[in-house]
């Protein structure tokens, strides 16, 4: 079984109405299966409403599923006993900055986690200064987090979960809110974590470029999975993509403009690099 | 000239040791019909910029005139100006708080002291003309989704009938096809009302797309101003500012140092396609 598991998951939102009783359900997800292998990267594309957060929070229990099964190592999420273990190995990131950060001052805020988990202190320190080391942010340690940009409260709020230890990282549009700058940096330093410590990585996204890199692409609409591949297989099929309401990065785009007006291409271009390269070699 | 600053800075926590100069000594004219882009990184300025445009901040120096008057002088109007200048705030859709949606919408006019069959039909016009259609106006706000929300939001600005519509980056968080829909909705506003409009966006794609003249913010000043082809080709320098050009730029520039004789300063995928296309079809290559 790998890191992350789901079987025939599914999740009911249920509306009350003024008399608490059921109102109307709204079938968020439904039948999704899932098997994350350890150490991978996995992105996650979907239009507004896909159903991609309500996944999400399923990985780190916030939310319990109506029907089937969510596994974290091999941890069933429904076992309320055992809800903190899921939650220290599955951490979560979320898109709007200010809303997670809750320390004064940086350092402060990373030891928040294993704090409440009842780390020794001495241990909390380590911790702290290794995941602010991981993603480039020691030398801010003892600064208010008001202080940072939009790109380094992302990077605190990452540190903060890489300081509980955790097997698996889900970013929830962590990139959202950021500048070019910003976003790069926050990519990296997931991208950082994933390779060097093996931390596996599930990034939600409406920005295509971020998921080339990525092991696998999961595509999802109407609560279900509709496409699953590598971003270069994903990315061939422009037309079905622009159907789900997504988009192909700018590089594809003009690499299948180009071969629709008669340029021997392949599909499925990604980088610039290979796009270049193929261009070169039309001589 | 609609909208001019002359010479405007502006020191937030003046006389403390925290002062820090937003802007330094800005000089800008917009003029009526435009549509302009504006890009900056995280604390570089632009909100401090676009917030003097209507008035909501006051220059520490400097003076803001709107069609040919000082913004700040004794007698003028700035509830107005206000009306004239909409500002769409990041998420917009946070500040809807009536129960349906042609109510939250008719807010703006009915303050302005419309009567309500007035107030009705501004909303009811503006609604449609981003795309809401009549069937959700008897719902709930907060039961839209995040793209129709932000369209319910910018609807309340635009029932004010404004000359000018800013947005800070109105299409953050909003899946890809969201992002065009809005976008295509802000374009048709401009072509066919004639409204003037300042966005704000984290996009280098979106503004070479969409915008006609880029103003670009760093450290409190404004270091390039101009048509997006012509501010994209400061790349380098735009890096060291914390930003980049479209990546259709690029490829068009590694192009050229490959031997291909293309336009290196086309900044949209139908520009690069277009010049892509002719060079392969002269048979000219590297030469």
């Amino acid at each position: 079984m790998g890191i992350i598991k789901a079987a025939k998951l599914a999740f009911d939102y249920i509306k009350y109405g003024d008399d608490d009783r059921e109102a109307e359900k709204v079938r968020a997800l439904d039948n999704v299966d899932l098997d994350v292998e350890k150490g991978q990267f996995i992105a996650i594309l979907g239009h507004n409403g896909s159903g991609k957060s309500t996944l999400a929070k399923h990985i780190n229990a916030l939310l319990i599923p109506s029907e089937g099964t969510m596994w974290v190592d091999g941890i069933d999420t429904k076992s309320e006993e055992e809800i903190w273990h899921v939650r220290q190995k599955a951490g979560m990131v979320f898109q709007n900055p200010d809303n997670q950060i809750i320390g004064t001052v940086v350092e402060e805020d990373v030891g928040f986690g294993p704090e409440n988990i009842g780390v020794p202190t001495q241990e909390i320190w380590r911790r702290v200064e290794d995941a602010l080391t991981r993603v480039g942010m020691i030398a801010h340690r003892s600064k208010s987090p008001n202080k940072l940009s939009g790109g380094q409260k992302q990077r605190v709020a990452i540190a903060g979960v890489v300081a509980m230890r955790p097997e698996c990282i889900i970013l929830d549009e962590p990139t959202a809110m950021l500048d070019p700058d910003g976003r790069r940096d926050v990519i990296e330093t997931v991208r950082e974590l994933n390779e060097k410590e093996g931390v596996t990585a599930i990034l939600i996204t409406h920005y295509m470029e971020e998921v080339i890199f990525a092991d696998r692409v999961i595509v999802m609409d109407g609560g279900r999975v509709v496409m699953q591949g590598t971003p270069r297989e994903i990315f061939s099929r422009v037309e079905e993509l622009k159907k789900l309401r997504l988009d192909v990065p700018q590089v594809t785009e003009l690499a299948w403009e180009l071969k629709k007006a008669g340029v021997p291409l392949a599909d499925g271009i990604l980088t610039r690099e290979e796009l270049v390269e193929a261009l070169c070699s039309l001589n | 000239m609609l909208i001019e600053l002359k010479d405007v800075s502006y020191v937030y926590s003046k006389d403390t040791v925290y002062e820090v100069r937003a802007l330094d000594h800005v000089n800008l004219g917009i003029e009526e019909g435009q549509f302009i882009g504006i890009i900056g990184h995280t604390g570089s300025g632009k909100s401090t910029l676009i917030q003097h445009m209507n008035g909501l901040m006051k220059p520490t120096e400097g003076q803001v005139l709107y069609e040919g008057e000082d913004i700040w002088g004794e007698k003028y109007n700035l509830k107005n100006l206000r009306t004239s200048v909409g500002l769409v705030f990041q998420y917009p859709e946070n500040q809807l708080f009536e129960t349906d949606v042609l109510t939250d919408v008719m807010f703006g006019p009915k303050n302005k002291g419309l009567t309500p069959a007035e107030a009705e039909k501004r909303a009811r016009a503006a609604l449609l003309s981003v795309g809401v259609a009549e069937k959700y106006f008897t719902t709930s706000p907060f039961e839209l989704s995040g793209g129709q929300k932000r369209r319910v939001a910018i609807a309340g600005v635009l029932a004010m009938d404004p000359k000018v519509l800013i947005l800070d980056e109105p299409t953050a968080g909003l899946d890809p096809q969201g992002r065009d829909e809005i976008l295509g909705q802000i374009r048709k506003l401009h072509r066919e009302r004639g409204i003037t409009i300042v966005l704000v966006s984290h996009s280098m794609e979106d503004v070479a797309e969409y915008a006609e003249r880029i103003i670009v913010v760093n450290d409190g000043k404004i270091p390039f101003d101009g048509a997006p082809r012509e501010v994209f080709s400061h790349y380098k320098e735009l890096e060291t500012m914390g930003l980049a050009a479209p990546e259709i730029t690029y490829v068009m520039h590694e192009l050229r140092e490959r031997g291909f004789p293309v336009d290196v300063n086309a900044s949209t995928v139908a520009e690069a396609k277009e010049s892509i296309l002719k060079d392969l079809k002269g048979g000219i290559r590297r030469v």
